[in-house]
């Protein structure tokens, strides 16, 4: 038998391929016909594949089989046929329907979906796991480990949020000129959360959060791609994504610890990412938007040096006020704080970090801690135990037990 | 040296895979093969789909055709391969190695092929 090796991750790059153009062809209210017409195609290279070898060309052969299913599901069932082939072109008597897997189609489409499920009427937690699902082409079993959940409530999540576009009879389209902006605005949340869901996971499986952020950089590249959607934040998203994964290696000891920004060793981040970030930090600055992604994305520039200067800390300075005028969080009023610390020293930043009174919030309490620490050493150790009490998972407890063991 | 069928009982994977899972399935299906056959002990094997698939019984002397059941139990036989093997051990090692086992319940059966001569 012929061993060809397949191409990873095939099945998964193929599968939102085929039910975005399936999906738009059907329209969203018949989706699940379009994720199953999808697996049943896999399912059945399963059973050829497997004891034939695979083809020459493995895809051109999963388009070919499920466009096929595709016409005997609508052949098959006469209410769809009725409700949804009524709409579609028909030449001549016999059902002859266009399933265009071309690749500008499923571009498009896949980008069309994008703006769907970041719908307004969907929670931002089901657009997270119905683009797994649907742009990503994740299983149930993976999107739960990945968000670290389980089954039951993915399936239920998915299934209300489908309900929902169903209901709201949300359109595979592009939104329209006026409307892009704010639509745009949801999609990139959502994608700077997926991101982040892969960056800051606890996830065991470091492989699928590695994943998850690659998944959101494509989706994030691919509205640059896009001339109508290839916009000043949408570019600054992607390059505060590339920053932050240029650390990948580095924030990861070999037992999975994370390693804190400042033990990294610079020899591990990636010097291509940074530049990517860098060329799309300066595409970003066309025109005169300022997103939030403008700013965290040249936090992050600035974070890729790692020499500890003035200069430095003054931007990070800059932008984090600017970034807490936008919008503001308690991280970045911490992060403000600690770089407050490192231009004017830690007593002036004590006073203002106390003025924060985050006292729910164990990041605080870090802060505390650090900026106590070498001046008075007791009151840095009793912050970290504060800290250490409220941190919830597993990897902060750690990083935060070894700072006490330090006293 | 005999042939056996190798028989593999499985859930329907429709239900419960996802497309990585898929792939995955099938490049060590594919490894399990590849190894019997570098030994020139493949013969043959096939697949057998779940959609389209039929049950016909008799069911008070009359031939009812039915959906299944498919799917739901582990018992239904996903595909089988025939293998050369100088006894049923061998035969019965073979099987051991199939990534079917992997999931709880399932069950792979080691058959011997008639020969047509008689003995068996």
């Amino acid at each position: 038998m012929e061993q060809q090796e397949l191409i990873p991750h095939l099945f998964r790059t193929e599968f939102r391929k085929i039910v975005a153009v399936l999906s738009k062809l059907f329209g969203i209210e018949h989706i699940e016909v379009a994720e199953d017409i999808a697996s049943e195609t896999f399912l059945s290279a399963l059973e050829t594949w497997t004891f034939n070898g695979i083809p020459k060309n493995p895809t051109a052969w999963l388009y070919a089989v499920a466009k096929n299913k595709a016409k005997n599901s609508i052949n098959r069932n006469t209410v769809f046929t009725e409700k949804v082939v009524g709409q579609l072109d028909r030449s001549s008597e016999s059902l002859e329907i266009e399933i265009d897997l071309s690749s500008q189609n499923i571009l498009d489409s896949q980008l069309q979906m994008l703006f769907a499920i970041c719908h307004p009427a969907i929670s931002t937690e089901a657009q997270i796991s119905l683009a797994l699902r649907i742009l990503c082409g994740f299983g149930i079993d993976e999107i739960a480990t990945a968000l670290l959940s389980n089954k039951e409530t993915i399936n239920k999540r998915l299934l209300r949020a489908k309900e929902k576009l169903r209901i709201e009879k949300v359109k595979i389209e592009f939104p329209g000129e006026s409307e892009i902006s704010q639509r745009l605005e949801i999609v990139l949340t959502t994608l700077y959360l997926l991101f982040n869901e892969g960056y800051y996971s606890e996830s065991q499986d470091l492989v699928l959060r590695d994943d998850l952020c690659a998944e959101a950089m494509r989706l994030t590249y691919s509205l640059i791609e896009n001339e109508q959607t290839d916009l000043p934040a949408v570019n600054a998203l992607f390059s505060l994504m590339c920053f932050h994964a240029s650390r990948f290696k580095a924030r990861q000891n070999v037992n999975g610890e994370i390693v804190l920004y400042q033990y990294q060793d610079e020899a591990l981040w990636n010097q291509e990412l940074i530049s990517k970030g860098g060329y799309y930090l300066h595409r970003a600055a066309r025109g005169n938007t300022l997103s939030k992604y403008h700013l965290e994305a040249s936090i992050a520039y600035w974070h890729t040096i790692k020499e500890d200067t003035k200069e430095k800390w003054r931007n990070i300075l800059m932008l984090f006020d600017q970034l807490l005028q936008i919008e503001y969080s308690p991280i970045a009023a911490l992060n403000r704080t600690y770089a407050l610390a490192k231009i004017n020293g830690k007593k002036e930043a004590i006073l203002e970090a106390e003025k924060l009174k985050l006292e729910s919030n164990h990041f605080y309490f870090t802060l505390l801690g650090e900026l106590y620490s070498n001046n008075d050493n007791q009151k840095a150790k009793m912050n970290f135990e504060k800290a250490f009490s409220l941190a919830k998972t597993q990897t902060d407890k750690q990083t935060i037990q070894k700072r006490i063991d330090q006293f | 040296m005999e042939e056996y069928a190798l028989i593999m009982r499985h859930e329907d994977g429709m239900k419960v895979a996802s497309p990585e899972q898929i792939q995955a399935w099938m490049k060590q299906t594919m490894d399990w093969i590849s190894g019997i056959a570098a030994q020139n002990k493949f013969v043959s094997g096939t697949g057998l789909p779940f959609n389209d698939a039929r049950v016909v019984i008799n069911k008070n002397s009359k031939k009812i055709v039915t959906n299944g059941p498919f799917g739901e139990i582990k018992e239904t036989i996903g595909g089988f391969i025939i293998v050369r093997a100088t006894s049923v051990d061998e035969a019965v090692e073979f099987a051991k190695g199939c990534p079917v086992l992997q999931g709880e319940g399932n069950s792979m059966e080691v058959r011997k092929i008639a020969k047509g001569d008689g003995v068996h």
